[in-house]
């Protein structure tokens, strides 16, 4: 099936996935070779910018949170309650939007690759919103829901349940925010792969759960996991639609992000640049992973590709 | 592909699980959003979002998100070039280095990015006597903004430019072009689409951003004070109808952007493959 391979260097644009065929014939063609003294200016160029847009700010915010010494900065990190809360905080509004978006990511990518129906394309179109609108809009929308003056307000509130300015309404926009990452890594992993061996699983006799875990899920696991990875940077540095529905409660509805903006208006640099260090450390360990994967990935495509090539 | 309804299972959950989960975050919220705008009358909405606070920010927003999303086409060709061209020492970790401003927390990024370029800051001690003013100014929001959108261009160039065949630049050199005009007329066109796509993701990006820009720009009503700033602090007077009313015409503005460039990306892909 040649078109679905066809579709998965076309699909979409930030797919982060590198060609499925990539051959590199880049190399030792005389026509494509450039003078020795552009190549250089340009590679200079390039490192010159990666060094003053990228390298210069991340090394800036270890030696600022570093400049008084380790020990203050494990103090800065660890004997702010409220700093520590921010961190609990984190690493519990992010597992939950993730969760819930890679069930989505995998319903929505099964629904859309292997079945036809009207308003396919609409629903990709639909996927692809919360990349189009800004996190400041998100937060209000779901504060016109679920505030005090929202659609739901009145009633939430006879009800004495609390969404808007509490932890709900964190998960809740910070899942909007994420929404896309999961279902758009899967798509074109999906389709690529084709259904066959599922097809197969079925009529072999296999029931739908049992396709679902021993064909599906070891087929798209890297995929997967390269979306739970995007997925789960973005909500961790999730900052304008939070900022917009916590209310900005020291202590109860303030995220790491918030809590570096707290802290930097309360102009206690050192802190802020502490709470700004580990999460441009979580950036780095994702980019990392974020490396790893996109092998398997591209392994697990060209397996994908490989059979049918020869067929 | 065949129709595999009556063969796989779970076609009726998984698209309920979608429609479902769709409606509660994207659609009602969406709706909430028009409904609360076309709560006000039309004079209310005009002096809602007509202000000439409001326009000064709007001029702001996407002007500074479109010089930012032109940056970063230029840069991102140029890196894109060179990754995909070169060989040089660590080329494999400047390659992954480039992705970062997609993992690190854009508050992360405004923070930093503030402190570097003001005066007494590591680039601001040489920048600042010049009489750049790399923070708390107009220009610092084309920075922060160039930064956040650095990899959209690259990432959509990159594969196209790997997978061109050698033989176009090899015939472009035989019918005797040199090596400019081959990379003009003969490069350059096939990677128009992906530049347009990589600027249209940067634009749209730099459009919503708020919490790098929040850090930068001084947020001052009529000079450096951006779209999304002006919502909020509509918010945080509880004049929710103005706020609502400012962030449709955010929304309006960048979906009706994004589907011009989509349109115009569509013509330039029919033109080339007519080409062919």
């Amino acid at each position: 099936m040649p078109t679905e391979i066809e579709q998965v260097t076309m699909h979409g644009v930030p797919s982060h996935l590198p060609p499925v065929v990539s051959v590199s014939k880049t190399h030792g063609r005389a026509a494509q070779q450039d003078p020795a003294w552009l190549r250089y200016s340009l590679i200079g160029t390039a490192m010159a910018i990666i060094g003053l847009l990228i390298i210069v700010p991340v090394v800036s915010v270890f030696y600022q949170a570093f400049a008084a010494g380790p020990g203050v900065y494990w103090k800065n990190l660890t004997g702010d309650s409220d700093t520590r809360h921010s961190i609990y905080l984190t690493f519990l509004v992010v597992p939950v939007s993730v969760a819930a978006n890679v069930v989505f990511g995998v319903a929505a990518a099964w629904a859309i690759t292997r079945f036809r129906f009207p308003g396919r394309t609409l629903l990709t179109t639909l996927i692809d919103l919360p990349f189009a609108i800004s996190p400041v809009v998100a937060g209000l929308m779901f504060l016109l829901l679920f505030g005090m003056q929202g659609y739901f307000g009145p009633w939430l509130r006879e009800h004495h349940i609390k969404i808007a300015f509490a932890l709900p309404a964190l998960i809740l926009v910070t899942t909007f925010v994420t929404l896309p990452f999961v279902a758009r890594e899967l798509i074109p992993v999906m389709e690529a792969i084709g259904s066959d061996e599922e097809i197969a699983a079925i009529s072999l006799g296999a029931n739908g759960w049992q396709m679902f875990w021993r064909v599906t899920v070891p087929n798209i696991k890297w995929g997967l996991l390269y979306g739970v990875i995007l997925c789960n940077a973005r909500a961790m540095g999730e900052f304008g639609a939070v900022y917009v529905v916590s209310g900005h409660i020291a202590g109860q509805t303030d995220t790491m992000p918030l809590r570096v903006e707290k802290l930097f208006q309360e102009y206690n640099n050192p802190g802020s640049f502490a709470v700004a260090s580990l999460l441009t450390s979580l950036a780095l360990v994702t980019l990392f992973i974020k490396i790893v994967l996109e092998r398997k990935t591209q392994q697990e495509l060209k397996e994908a590709a490989e059979p049918q090539a020869s067929t | 592909m065949m129709n595999t309804r009556r063969i796989l299972p779970g076609m009726r959950i998984s698209l309920s699980i979608t429609l479902f989960y769709l409606s509660i975050l994207v659609l009602i919220p969406l709706i909430a959003l028009f409904t609360k705008a076309s709560s006000l009358t039309g004079e209310q909405l005009v002096k809602a979002v007509w202000t000439e606070r409001a326009r000064a920010a709007y001029l702001l927003t996407f002007g500074a998100a479109a010089i930012a999303a032109a940056i970063d086409t230029v840069l991102g060709l140029l890196l894109a070039w060179v990754l995909v061209r070169y060989e040089f020492p660590f080329k494999r970790v400047f390659d992954s280095l480039i992705d970062l401003p997609f993992a690190l927390p854009t508050a992360v990024a405004g923070l930093v990015y503030s402190s570097l370029y003001v005066k007494n800051g590591w680039l601001g001690q040489f920048l600042v006597p010049l009489g750049i003013q790399g923070a708390y100014s107009r220009l610092a929001i084309v920075l922060v903004l160039t930064f956040v959108g650095l990899p959209f261009v690259v990432r959509t160039v990159q594969p196209v430019l790997e997978s061109l065949d050698a033989e176009l630049e090899e015939a472009s050199a035989c019918l005797g072009a040199t090596r400019w005009q081959t990379f003009t007329m003969v490069l350059l066109p096939a990677l128009y689409p992906a530049l347009i796509t990589g600027f249209a993701l940067t634009f749209a990006r730099a459009i919503g951003e708020y919490g790098s820009v929040v850090f930068v720009s001084g947020n001052m009503p009529f000079k450096t004070e951006i779209a999304p700033v002006l919502i909020v602090s509509r918010l945080e007077e509880f004049a929710y109808a103005e706020a609502t009313a400012i962030a449709v015409v955010l929304l309006v503005a960048s979906f009706a952007m994004l589907g011009v460039i989509n349109l115009l990306e569509r013509r330039t892909q029919a033109a080339n493959s007519s080409a062919h």
